[in-house]
């Protein structure tokens, strides 16, 4: 395996077209080196991304919102002001990320990229309308989050490609977003579901709103319907009930040991109706 | 393979050593420095029985390439104690019997301090979810976190 540490994305980028063989590229490394040690995975060339400038930031941008830099740890982000203030629901879901260990290494672009369906920082991204910028050896492009998982394990990149950074949007006015998900115990699982809620208000009426949901499907997936049953509602006790109607019509989970079918497909309705009141309560100005 | 020449500090000390770039930093810990006091529990980053602290955060040593560590600072369960005298974390886990077999104690001991450091006044709480990366199957985890609530009541100098 050659180890490479290039200083810019674009080095990174033209050492992976140019790659033979396998390629991984290490940010936190808590996904890759645990593949390499089950032997899932030899890479040929493993590219650290550590020792590109700007890696590590979290950095306000010019139109109020943020940029993350690829190996900003999660513990970095729970400890960062301005982006818990912002963005608490993309942030509660990264601190759900493994141990106290694991959080500071693992990274938000590395629990994109290893394309879990059961990621639990993705569908907060998804909820706030975040993008990626990618890299490539013909320039770089933002795309929407959302569209980077395609399967289980498998991302939209293509071969050369890689996340330079996640951009998070200008959080503005009256609006809050929260993250839960569902394990049978208390710490340290992996989502038998996950939701993320979005939304903005005008007095007590929700004017914007997204709604993501993970592990119910192949991948983390964005549900507009959902969205759809809240705006223009107070999220009075109807609208809840047709927010849950629509994040559960919208599941198509596997059955396997953490949860069946039908367990997945109600709690997914459940935990919606729940962020969706804890984003609203963060909207109007509640800190917790 | 050719080996990598990394120059990391451990506990203070300027340290050289080559690596495979497929080493892990705790392989290169323990195989290449012979500081055994880390170890490998799965490997995998569950128990974390290999917790050292690089640049002042906690990490799992098996979830780090040993290449990584260059230019960095690691400190590992070795730097704990001060010449003969245990620090005070170390010494109430004997008090407190908070061991049995002693495997995950490093670990444990390194995790703990970070957390003292973060939170010198942490509840029982906050100190079983600091904790959580760190397996134990002996003690069933309540002298180890009576243990850390001790030290840290030590450490502010108050009587627990």
């Amino acid at each position: 395996m050659r180890y490479h540490t290039p200083t810019t994305f674009e080095d990174a980028a033209q050492l992976a077209a140019q790659a033979k063989g396998l390629t991984r590229f290490l940010a936190g490394g808590t996904d890759v080196l645990v593949q390499m040690r089950a032997g899932m995975v030899q890479p040929d060339d493993l590219i650290d991304l550590k020792k590109i400038a700007g890696v590590a930031e979290i950095t306000a941008t010019d139109d109020g919102g943020w940029r993350i830099g690829v190996a900003v740890p999660g513990i970095a982000l729970g400890a960062h002001e301005g982006l818990c203030a912002d963005w608490p629901g993309v942030v509660e879901g990264m601190e759900l990320v493994g141990s106290t260990q694991i959080q500071g290494r693992a990274t938000l672009t590395g629990n994109l990229c290893n394309g879990s369906p059961a990621a639990d920082s993705v569908p907060g991204l998804v909820a706030a309308g975040a993008s990626v910028e990618i890299t490539g050896p013909d320039g770089t492009r933002n795309v929407p989050v959302e569209e980077i998982p395609v399967s289980p394990g498998k991302t939209a990149l293509k071969a050369g490609e890689l996340i330079s950074a996640i951009l998070l949007p200008p959080r503005g006015q009256n609006a809050g977003d929260a993250y839960l998900r569902f394990i049978p115990r208390t710490e340290m699982d992996i989502a038998v579901v996950g939701s993320a809620v979005s939304l903005r208000l005008d007095g007590d009426t929700v004017t914007e709103a997204r709604v993501a949901l993970g592990a119910v499907a192949p991948t983390v997936k964005l549900v507009p319907e959902a969205a759809e049953a809240i705006i223009g509602t107070t999220l009075d006790e109807a609208a809840l009930e047709a927010l849950a109607k629509a994040a559960s019509a919208a599941c198509s989970p596997i059955d396997d040991k953490r949860g069946t079918v039908a367990f997945r497909t109600e709690v997914a309705g459940v935990l919606t109706k729940r962020a969706a009141l804890i984003a609203k309560a963060r909207a109007k100005g509640d800190t917790a | 393979m050719s080996k990598v020449h990394v120059t990391t500090s451990v506990n203070g000390d300027e340290v050289e050593f080559l690596a495979d770039p497929r080493e892990t930093l705790l392989d290169c810990l323990r195989d290449h420095i012979g500081l055994t006091g880390s170890k490998e529990g799965c490997g995998t980053g569950d128990c974390g029985a290999c917790s050292v602290t690089l640049d002042g955060t906690l990490v799992c040593s098996c979830l780090v390439l040993g290449v990584e560590a260059d230019g960095k600072r690691v400190e590992t369960i070795e730097g704990m104690a001060d010449g003969a005298e245990l620090h005070p974390l170390q010494r109430k886990f004997i008090e407190h019997a908070a061991l049995q077999c002693g495997f995950c104690t490093p670990g444990i001991l390194v995790a703990a301090k970070k957390l003292l450091e973060t939170n010198p006044n942490p509840t029982e709480e906050e100190i079983r979810y600091w904790l959580a990366g760190n397996l134990c199957r002996c003690t069933g985890y309540d002298k180890i976190i009576r243990a850390v609530m001790d030290a840290a009541a030590e450490l502010r100098q108050e009587a627990a």
